[in-house]
């Protein structure tokens, strides 16, 4: 761990001004793993966890919820609004890490964690994000839990959230502080970039800016899921994992909402899937299509190639589940 | 004052099951748990010395070419940093179990990568590892070497092999046989507590806290590295945070430790950090496993064949010995058995739990399941026919073996009667299907030294250099002295983990328990006989039980007998001919239920059983804690655990506990262990066999059977990760 200054954020404004030049800090469950490891090296950390209007759930006029960037996975997973009313959510969060890890992380925090590529943690390894121009070590090497979608030939790292997931498929937006001091609401989708040649940068976040809330639309009709593949049976990062808010009216899809983690750089939404589902009766046939569409660009790197028919097949048994007996 | 026991006969006389005070086999807690569960038992890297400065090692980028500090000035220049030290002394990679000496010391020249090549040491520990991250490592005149086994210059091991009859021959005329390749991946012990080392040098005397498994060796391994006369070196283990191999022979922090202490003049500290313990530490060679077995029509088997390829790097003795006890587990006439030792620059292959056996046994086992399925014999019977009267290669007795009591009870607890057929059962999205397995591992006594005072109070003091690593040896030694010498257990203290105690064997190879605990037992017998000498009675008439010595219908105390004199004994146990005259072995059982995920290929274990006998049972609660800890390691083993290795430099990718998956609480479901009554008068006076290791031997075999009887799909390449499932289903 390199030595850094640490600045303890007395408000927003104060915060995002300090960390001009260098990170935020709240659960620290990823930032301190990878500042250990010099992976990450911010020359100041900018503690915000002091900061109240940052904490809280709270009702939107829309019917919705506001959820402060340091509201705990805990908290969040145990609200009885969102278990009543955004229950894939609920799911999501308790499907990730471990009960310490959520008392600990942060729902800022969690959309920003890093990827858990082997070949980013190991300083001794080429790694396009960590140290951009050194190439990719994971391409042809150890890359079983990597992307096979949205990916370039500089990087096929994974966003390594569940909670992300779920909200992407709620279509959350963020409301982000900028560093000006300006405020402004992003839909989750657009908070995070795809790495093409710049692996190295995640998000539309630039050095100061803030994420205070995370801001869920009204519930909607329709059943929810999130059903996460993975290696053990906890504390396991997804192979592969569906969040879904699926409605059916008069034997027809009404509603197809959905979200993929563990297959790209980041949560993974594509509405042409969603489309072709929309106004459709449910069948075999019918859900096959939509792997289709969503695997139509998937490409595997040897040890990851596996993802693109389990996508597949999960997929087709979330759809049946939630449209199973949802006719009437 | 040494009374000494070398086992050349049979123990038959069977003494413990004539004594009073009802301690060995109990199930009693270990005395140090309340210790350990506050927190308040003190590991090696806790000690708060006064002065103390801490080191940090330094790896190697690379696996091949001259080492070369780049900017160690500028390190050295960091704050804090009292010295960055490239001493020729440092190890490449730890001692094997047992060595006795040093390992290889070459930190000029890089190996493999994540080779310890230098250690910084500063002020503080997190001066030391930022100092150590900064100081880059340049390797000069590299050239590609090889890290892939399979493709590897090997070297036939023809010691550890056999070939016996004409196998090709028995495969020709079979009426059943199979022929099937296996591949299980390294595997490493990834201890709770990570190996940590605190050296201070009083002149010319060193004293190292340390996590070992076997001071003894581990003081003339250290000495031998340092080029000092083991009498010189003092090692402090008290408490140990599991081992599982990768703390039996010394390891770099230690030596690193012990020359940057002398260097600097202070006493300092060397702790691995978790990708440290995956990296410098033994991991447990992959193997590849050619396994041919034919059967004649009634099932009898007439030929075994194993072929194993295991790595190690070059320069070290150990290959990872598979066909341990496929050497007499099953009959056959025809045996062909073989290792091929590959030299790859991965790190250092040697002991992880149940070296052999773990993955031996465990792909005999699933190649006898697919040889039941070939023949059409249910997998419990096919083992029951093939149980050999002798050892099949030597002819020898066995000396105790309740083999076919553990298969047929184990099948009657677990309920192997309803056993579904091959992909017949579902409930919903899951696929349910049992599973078994035999368990086998060899017995092994060694020489091993302890020190029993009985007090002029009454009370009894035990030391030896044995060590707990979270096995029991505190409860069980005390539970041994206290049933010889008729004391409660409260009334016996035990002290252990200092090389200035009676050397003793040390934890590992499944011996620790019953060798340790016979030295105890023949210094107990010594007091027994000095006090019946007092009496005036002999020493089989006397019974002592609660401080009181029963004989001639009288009764004293242990005080009055004593009468403020101690009595002071060392027992002393050797190997004898009894290591030779017979086969010694354990046996076991393990029966599984899975349920197998037809959309994902997610396994989850239901149940596991195992019946388990190892001669008497020291502490029932202890060894049933080992029998559960072995088959955990099995769902590890059968379900997640992989050292993933990169082809290209054979680096070790996966190296922390986040992708290196062990099993977690939610993997492992209700576990039942039987112990079987057994006695084993060859294997020691105490009858015991080890049972440390035993409940691995197989127990992965188990769960892959039964996955394959849930889904009909065959992993042959562990671990059984869904997408080897799925590409099946």
């Amino acid at each position: 761990m390199r030595p850094f200054d640490y600045h303890r954020g007395t408000g927003i404004e104060d915060a995002t001004r300090a960390a001009a030049q260098g990170s935020f800090i709240a659960g620290g469950t990823n930032l301190i793993d990878l500042m250990k490891l010099e992976v990450m090296a911010p020359e100041r950390l900018v503690d915000i966890n002091r900061i109240e209007e940052l904490r809280g759930i709270e009702a939107t006029d829309g019917g919705g919820l506001r959820i402060g960037a340091l509201v705990s996975n805990t908290d969040l997973a145990n609200d009885p609004r969102v278990r009543r009313h955004w229950p894939v959510l609920s799911r999501a969060l308790l499907s990730g890490a471990t009960q310490q890890l959520r008392n600990k992380a942060t729902t800022g925090g969690n959309l920003l964690q890093r990827t858990r590529c082997l070949y980013f943690y190991d300083r001794a390894m080429p790694c396009n994000k960590r140290a951009p121009g050194t190439g990719c070590g994971a391409m042809e090497g150890v890359n079983r839990i990597l992307a096979v979608l949205g990916t370039s030939e500089h990087c096929i790292a994974t966003h390594p959230s569940d909670m992300a997931v779920a909200m992407m498929a709620l279509g959350a937006e963020v409301e982000i502080v900028r560093a000006s001091g300006a405020t402004e609401r992003l839909p989750l989708d657009d908070l995070y970039l795809l790495p093409g040649d710049t692996p190295e940068r995640e998000t539309v976040l630039a050095p100061g800016d803030l994420i205070a809330a995370v801001i869920l639309p009204a519930p909607v009709e329709g059943r929810q899921a999130y059903r996460k593949v993975r290696d053990r049976a906890s504390y396991a990062f997804a192979l592969v994992s569906v969040a879904a808010v699926v409605a059916v009216e008069e034997g027809r899809i009404s509603r197809a909402d959905l979200a993929f983690g563990g297959l790209a750089p980041k949560p993974w939404r594509n509405r042409d899937v969603e489309a072709a589902l929309v106004g459709q009766s449910p069948s075999e046939a019918l859900f096959d299509r939509a792997a289709d569409i969503l695997l139509e660009d998937a490409r595997g790197h040897g040890d990851n190639e596996f993802k693109i028919p389990l996508a597949r097949r999960v997929l087709k048994a979330v759809l049946a589940d939630l449209t199973t007996g949802a006719a009437a | 004052m040494t009374e000494q026991l070398k086992m050349d006969a049979p123990a038959t006389d069977r003494r413990l099951d004539g004594m009073a005070q009802g301690l060995v086999g109990a199930p009693l807690d270990r005395p140090e748990g309340p210790l350990k569960v506050t927190g308040t038992a003190t590991y090696a890297d806790e000690y708060r010395i006064e002065n103390l400065a801490h080191g940090m090692l330094v790896r190697a980028p690379g696996n091949s070419g001259r080492v070369r500090l780049a900017n160690r000035e500028a390190v050295a220049a960091m704050p804090g940093v009292l010295a960055v030290i490239h001493d020729p002394r440092l190890l490449r990679n730890p001692a094997q179990g047992t060595a006795n000496k040093a390992p290889v010391q070459d930190p000029n020249e890089a190996h493999y990568l994540g080779q310890p090549v230098a250690l910084v040491v500063a002020e503080s520990f997190e001066q030391a590892r930022h100092a150590a991250q900064s100081l880059e490592i340049a390797l000069e005149g590299g050239a590609p070497r090889p890290v892939d086994p399979e493709t590897a210059a090997y070297e036939p091991q023809p010691a550890k092999g056999v070939d016996q009859g004409d196998l090709d021959d028995a495969m020709a005329k079979a009426t059943h046989s199979i022929d099937v390749t296996y591949r299980t991946p390294s595997h490493s012990s990834a201890p709770m507590e990570p190996h940590a080392s605190i050296a201070q040098w009083e002149g010319e005397d060193l004293t190292l806290r340390g996590s070992y498994q076997m001071l003894k060796y581990n003081r003339n391994e250290l000495a031998d590295a340092l080029g000092i006369h083991p009498d010189r070196v003092r090692i402090l283990a008290p408490y140990v945070g599991g081992g599982f191999g990768s703390k039996l022979g010394l390891a770099p922090e230690a030596v690193a430790a012990a020359i940057a202490a002398k260097e600097t003049g202070r006493p300092v500290s060397v702790a691995l950090t978790r990708p440290q313990v995956f990296e410098t530490t033994m991991r447990r060679s992959e193997t590849r496993q050619r396994v041919r077995l034919t059967v004649d029509p009634e099932g009898r088997l007439t030929g075994i064949g194993q072929a194993a390829l295991v790595s190690n790097l070059p320069g070290e003795v150990f290959s990872e010995p598979v066909l341990q006890a496929t050497h007499f587990l099953y009959a056959g006439e025809n045996r062909r058995l073989s290792l091929d030792l590959a030299r790859v620059h991965r790190l250092c292959a040697g002991s992880v739990r149940a070296p052999g056996e773990a993955v031996g046994i465990t792909v005999l086992e699933c190649a006898m399941d697919e040889l039941a399925e070939a023949a059409g014999i249910d997998p419990v019977e096919l083992r029951r026919r093939n149980i050999p009267e002798k050892d099949p290669e030597s002819g020898k007795e066995f000396s105790s073996r309740r083999f076919r009591e553990a298969l047929d009870s184990g099948a009657e607890a677990f309920g192997w009667k309803d056993r579904p057929a091959t992909r017949s059962r579902r409930e919903g999205e899951w696929w349910i299907g049992y599973g078994m397995a035999s368990a086998a591992r060899i017995n092994v006594l060694k020489e091993s030294r302890a020190r029993v005072t009985l007090a002029p109070d009454g009370t009894a003091r035990v030391e030896t250099d044995m060590t707990d690593i979270g096995t029991g040896t505190y409860a069980i030694l005390g539970q041994i002295a206290g049933e010889m010498l008729g004391l409660p257990r409260e009334s016996v203290e035990v002290v252990l983990g200092d090389t200035d105690l009676p050397a003793a064997a040390g934890s590992g190879g499944s011996w620790g328990a019953s060798s340790s605990g016979t030295s105890v037992y023949v210094a107990c017998q010594a007091i027994r006989a000095q006090l019946a000498q007092r009496l005036g009675v002999a020493e089989t008439d006397l019974t002592l039980r609660d401080g009181q010595a029963v004989f001639d219908n009288r009764t004293e105390s242990l005080a009055a007998i004593l009468n403020g004199d101690e009595i002071v004994k060392e027992g002393h146990v050797l190997p004898g001919e009894t290591s030779k005259a017979v086969r010694q072995a354990t046996f076991g059982a393990y029966f599984v239920e899975v349920a197998v995920n037809g959309v994902t290929g997610e396994t989850r274990v239901r149940r596991m059983h195992g019946s388990f006998a190892a001669g008497r049972i020291l502490n029932a609660k202890t060894a049933r804690s080992q029998c559960l800890g072995g088959m955990i390691f099995g769902i590890g083993m059968a379900l997640t655990e992989e050292m993933a290795f990169d082809d290209r430099d054979g680096h070790l990718a996966n190296h922390n506990l986040a992708e290196y998956h062990i099993p977690v609480n939610a993997d492992v479901p209700q576990i039942t262990v039987e112990l079987l009554e057994e006695r084993d008068d060859w294997a020691s006076p105490l009858q015991a066999k080890g049972i440390g290791e035993l409940g691995i031997c197989g127990a992965a075999g188990a769960i892959v059977n039964a996955i394959y009887n849930a889904t009909g799909v065959r992993v042959r390449d562990f671990p059984a990760t869904l997408d080897k499932v799925l590409a099946g289903l």
